[in-house]
This record gives C-alpha cells, structure tokens and sequence, in this order.
C-alpha cells in the first residue's frame, strides 16, 4: 500500500526562481495494484518516485510505503522496496551475473530462491550471463534492471518509466512482465510518458506540472468524460484543423495522427450541419466518423492540448 | 550490515578497477616511470662543467690541480686563456661554464691561497652556478689543504654535506614522488569513482539499499588503499636499489607514516566527491587543488623556505609538506621518529578533520 497525502517539492538554485516539481499531490495505490503515472517529461514523475523511495524530502505532505513512514522509516523502506532509477542504472562494465549476484549479496539473500519470481524475466537474458551489461541492447537492459530491483522479492515495486528507449515490441513484452509481476501480489507503481500504456495499469494519473489531473481506472475515465470522439480527416489538414476550430459547436479540436480529434458542445451534435459548414469553406474529401475514444482523448480534452 | 555484504561491496569495486585494464596499468607504472625520469632524466645534478683557467705563470702546482680537475667527473678542462683575454666572449660564445682566475704562483703561495683565485660562473642559470660554484670551492679547498697542511697551515672555512654527501637529486625527489603519486591515486581516483557513481544513477540504487553510507565508502577506498601500498613497495625498492637512496631510519616508521598520509589522501578524494558532481569536475578540483600545491608547495620541486611568507603559510595546509617532510627525517636522515612527530601529528589532526567533515557532508539522500 503507498500513500501520498499533499505532497508539494520545488526546486530551488541559485540566481532562478524556484520550479514548483510537484505541487499538493495525493494518492493512494492499493495491495496487488499496477499503478501508472502518465504524464509528458517534466510533470513531476521522477520527483513523485525519489520521495516516495526516500531519496529526497517533500517540502510539504506526508507518504507512506506499506505503513512505513518514507522520512522516519527511511532505513526500513531502503531494505524492503525495489526501486528502478529511470536512467539505465545497473554497471556498465559489469557482466550480467555480475550484476545480480552483486544485488542479491548487497540485500543479503541468495540468487536461486529469488529465481521463481524472476524466471520470466532473467530466462531470456541467461545466454548473456556473461555479457557486459553496457553491451546489451536497450530492451535487455531494462530487464536486467528489472531482474537487480526483483532479487530481494520486494513488496513493492517502483519502476520509473522503465520503458524509455526501448522498442515497441520489447515495451509489450516488458508490461506482459509487470502484469504477470502483479499477479504474484507485488504492489507496483510505475510511470511512463506513453499513453498507450496507460491500459495496461489498473489505476492511473494522469499528470501535468506537477499536479495530479486525473485518478481512476482508465475505463471510468473515459467514460467519465462523457463527450464522444469524432475523427475528421481532409486533404488539406491545416486548413481542415483552423475550420474546425472555428465552428460554432466545436468544444475542442486536436490533430491525433491521420485525423483531428473534435470534441463537440452538445452530447448529440448535428454532424450534417457540420459536414456542410466544413464543405461551405471549401475543404475537399472531408471524412467524418465517430470513435472509440482511448486515454490520450482524455489526457487532451482535460489538458485542452497544452503540452506544457 | 554483514561482513559478507561488505566483501561483495568491495569485490564490485575489484572489478571495476580491474576491467579497466589501461587505467589500472596507468595507476601502477606511473611510479615506476617518475621515478627512472627524476632518477636519469630529470638529473639536477650537474656534470661535465666546462673550465677555462687564466693565469699569469704556469706552474708545477698549477700542473697538478689541472689535472685533477680533469679527472674530477665534474669537470673538463677546456685550456689556458691570457690575462687579457675577453672573458665576456668566452661566455658568450659558449665555450665555457666557469672560468677560474688565479693570481701570482701558485707554488709559493703566501697566506690563504683562495684569496688569489676568483671563481668566474656563467650565472644565466642561478641554480647551475650555484652548484659550479660549490662544486669548485670543494675541489680547490681538498687540494689546497693538503698543500697547507704540509706547511703548517691552517684552511679557512670547510664544508661538509651530509646525508647527501654527492648533493644527488634523488634524495630530495624520492619523498616527493611518494607525496604525489599517493596524492594522487588516493584523493583523485576515489573521488572520481564515487562521483562516477553519482553521475551514471547506479548512486540511487546503492542507497536504496540495506548498505549504509560508511559502507559504500569503506568498499571504495579499499582497492585504492591497497593500490597505494603496491606503489609504495615499488618506489621504495626502486629507489633503494636503483637509485641507491637508502632506508637511514626505522622502515616500520616510515610505513607507518606512509599508511597515515594514504588515509588521509582517500579521506581527501572522499571529501571532494561529497562536493562534486561530475567525474570532469572532480578530476579538475584534485588536480588543481591537490596535485599542483603538492608538486609546487609541498618542498618537492622548490625549497619552501625561499617562498614569500604567505606561501609558507599556504603549505602548512598541503598535507604532502608534512609528509615529505616525515620521510626525509626518517628515511634520509635516519632521525629517530621523536623527531618526526610534529609531521606526524600533524597529518593525524587533518585526516581526523577530513574525515570528520566528509562523513558529515556526505548525504544519505540525493542533492
């Protein structure tokens, strides 16, 4: 069970003006939950998992690992959690084995009675054993990071966007990984800026400047957001974009790919009286159809598309 | 936190060391290489000093202080010149390095007869003729007391070296390179690899972990103590069977006082990674704030009593001054260690200090 009740950490150097990092932030992740943390570069993640493994100190709030207070206990937290640094952090000039016999003797437990747990993961990395770890690949690497914070058999997980810099298919397999991990009752909070993975998570948060915008599993998100999705597609989609925009019942519009995303005012809107206005201003091919609207919708619609 | 922990904290810093085969090769073949250039290269002892003699009367005497001179490995007798010879054109042309201008007869000499010879050196270099010089008056004073004491007579003023009776350079680089290359293996190369650490994020991982901050740190100065020691045994034997500088004084002393500088070096780099954070600013801050003071402060290149008296005060802080100073009085001089304690306390209180202050500074958490 993690805890975090109002938490608040900014940033001070000398000659510039404080960088709010995080600003009243509260959650709470359950036993045995996946718990993601999405949100662009810069909105507060990494902060959010150095407090809450006690490497550094909120200005303000309080949070908790399993009961164990993250200033107090810090020491208890140290022994007990695992934790994933979100720059490839195992040695380099180590081979593998190296790597994970040196993590199960700094925790003091031996390597064969962790190997049920980490068997999925530490299976494909076995015929590099003796591979210096600088030399794998970036999806390897992950799961060799993910086998040094496995070995001790935490209770909790902290991974921070361990899937930065790592191919796609690699990132599927590395969530199938987590979600097999959670299954085997670990608490795991994890961030990421892909929104695509924000499915795979049980509960997430969406995050932006260091606020918490949205808390919930990703369904009742968007579900919550009520509007329905339209994607409207043309030969020219600037210009497409702009009259968009400019249209009376449009709430907001975003490009998303091929197609501009549009949220309208009303829950029913009159896509006849759309299509023409659209035609009327001289777009060519405009095709219209409703969507099923995923979490990246949501993230934009509560954001209203400002990145930063 | 078991000791089994610990070996394994240890064993990882053998093996990063290790790995880096050319680093470590540099680490151990540095003193083997300082110590053969200021040994044979780097020789401030001076040889082969080019004579001229102008005299009025060639004499049986003159004869055969000529030829000893010839024969003194220290000089060559390049000829006669005339009284009125231009001894400015001499120097100029390069064809000598000292002229010696002897007055009157040399076999019937009255009085002190070093008060006849003028000692003319080519001072464009000051430390090379201050060495011609002393060198010369050496061999005309050993010449002439033979002379005088046949007559009865008594010499004026008689030098004598000891410790250094050849005045050999190496006697007075051996402490030096001791006081640098342990400088500079302990304070720089711990510093960087704890700093590496910070810098490449494995930090975070170290300190979410069961290991406490004492740990880490021990783990780390480790290997690089016992590099140390290796370098200590290689300069040591080098320059006792190469060069010929012996062990005077009590070797356990010696060793005692070399484990105390190394402890205070590791505790130094330990120090400066407390306060950096890149593995280039930490090279930078041991290098120009460790090794230079060591080399230009510390008595190894330039005598530290010739210094204006705000430099003087400056190397009292450099810890190699007090530890080349404890090894010329115990290993040069073969002084007993009474002598040495000041150093010796000396070094203690700053290690103490050092210590204290780094483990103090250094953070349980990040930044």
């Amino acid at each position: 069970m993690i805890k975090a009740e109002h938490i608040s950490k900014s940033y001070v150097s000398a000659g510039h003006a404080p960088v709010k990092a995080l600003d009243d932030v509260s959650f709470s992740v359950s036993d045995g939950e996946l718990f993601g943390l999405i949100g662009p570069d810069g909105s507060g993640k990494t902060t959010m998992f150095r407090i809450l493994v006690t490497l550094i100190l909120a200005d303000k709030g309080v949070a908790s690992v399993n009961g164990m207070d993250v200033v107090k206990d810090y020491e208890k937290i140290r022994n007990s959690v695992g934790y994933m640094p979100g720059r490839f952090s195992v040695y380099q000039d180590l081979t593998v084995n190296e790597n994970i016999n040196f993590f199960a003797s700094l925790f003091g437990v031996d390597k064969e009675e962790s190997m049920p747990l980490i068997e999925d993961i530490y299976g494909s990395l076995r015929p590099f054993g003796n591979r210096l770890a600088g030399a794998l690949s970036g999806g390897m690497k992950q799961k060799l990071a993910l086998c040094c914070a496995l070995i001790h058999k935490p209770d909790v997980l902290f991974l921070d966007e361990p899937t930065t810099g790592v191919d796609p298919v690699s990132r599927k397999e590395f969530w199938q990984m987590l979600r097999n991990l959670r299954s085997n009752g670990i608490t795991i909070m994890v961030s990421t800026p892909y929104m695509d993975e924000a499915d795979m998570c049980d509960k997430i948060a969406l995050m932006q400047k260091g606020m918490i915008l949205a808390l919930d599993t990703t369904e009742n998100l968007i579900s919550q957001m009520g509007n329905q999705v339209w994607g409207v597609s043309g030969n020219n989609m600037y210009k497409l974009l702009c009259d968009v925009r400019s249209y009376r019942g449009t709430l907001r519009c975003y490009p998303f790919g091929n197609s501009h995303h549009v949220f309208f005012n009303s829950q029913e809107p009159d896509i006849s009286d759309f299509g023409n206005y659209l035609w009327g201003c001289g777009n060519e091919n405009v095709k219209i159809e409703r969507l099923e609207p995923c979490i990246e919708d949501c993230y934009l619609y509560i954001t209203d598309g400002r990145r930063i | 936190m078991g000791m089994k922990k610990f070996i394994s904290l240890v064993g990882k810093e053998n093996r990063h060391i290790l790995r880096d085969r050319w680093t470590m090769a540099i680490l151990l073949i540095m003193p083997v290489v300082q110590i053969l250039l200021f040994g044979f290269a780097i020789s401030t002892k001076i040889r082969n000093i080019r004579v001229e003699i102008i005299t009025e009367k060639r004499s049986e005497a003159l004869n055969r202080f000529v030829s000893k001179l010839d024969a003194n490995d220290y000089f060559i007798f390049k000829g006669y010149l005339n009284e009125s010879s231009d001894i400015d054109s001499e120097f100029r042309k390069d064809k000598a390095d000292m002229i010696l201008h002897i007055k009157g007869n040399l076999d019937n000499m009255s009085g002190d007869p070093l008060q006849n010879i003028e000692v003319i050196a080519d001072a464009s270099n000051p430390s090379m003729a201050a060495s011609e010089q002393l060198y010369s008056l050496k061999l005309i004073r050993s010449f002439f007391d033979r002379g005088m004491k046949k007559a009865g007579k008594k010499g004026g003023i008689h030098v004598k070296f000891l410790y250094n009776p050849q005045l050999d350079s190496a006697y007075n680089f051996v402490p030096g390179i001791m006081g640098l290359i342990l400088m500079m293996i302990c304070a720089m190369m711990t510093s960087i690899s704890i700093v590496k650490e910070k810098e490449t994020g494995t930090m975070e991982l170290l300190l979410v972990s069961p290991t406490t901050p004492l740990n880490l740190i021990l783990a780390k100065m480790v290997p690089y103590f016992m590099i140390s020691c290796i370098n200590l045994a290689t300069i040591m034997l080098l320059s006792v069977y190469l060069l010929g500088v012996p062990v005077s004084g009590s070797l356990i002393w010696l060793c005692v006082v070399s484990v105390l500088y190394i402890f205070l070096a590791l505790a130094i780099g330990l120090l400066v990674s407390t306060v950096m954070d890149s593995q280039l600013s930490a090279m930078l801050l041991s290098v120009a704030g460790l090794i230079l003071p060591t080399i230009l402060l510390s008595g190894m290149v330039f005598p530290i009593e010739n210094s204006p008296a705000i430099l003087q005060w400056l190397s009292c802080l450099v810890p190699a001054r007090w530890y080349i100073s404890a090894v010329r009085k115990l290993m040069i001089e073969g002084l007993s260690v009474r002598f040495a304690i000041m150093e010796i306390s000396v070094l203690a209180g700053m290690a103490l200090v050092v210590v204290s202050i780094s483990l103090k500074n250094f953070k349980n958490r990040l930044a």
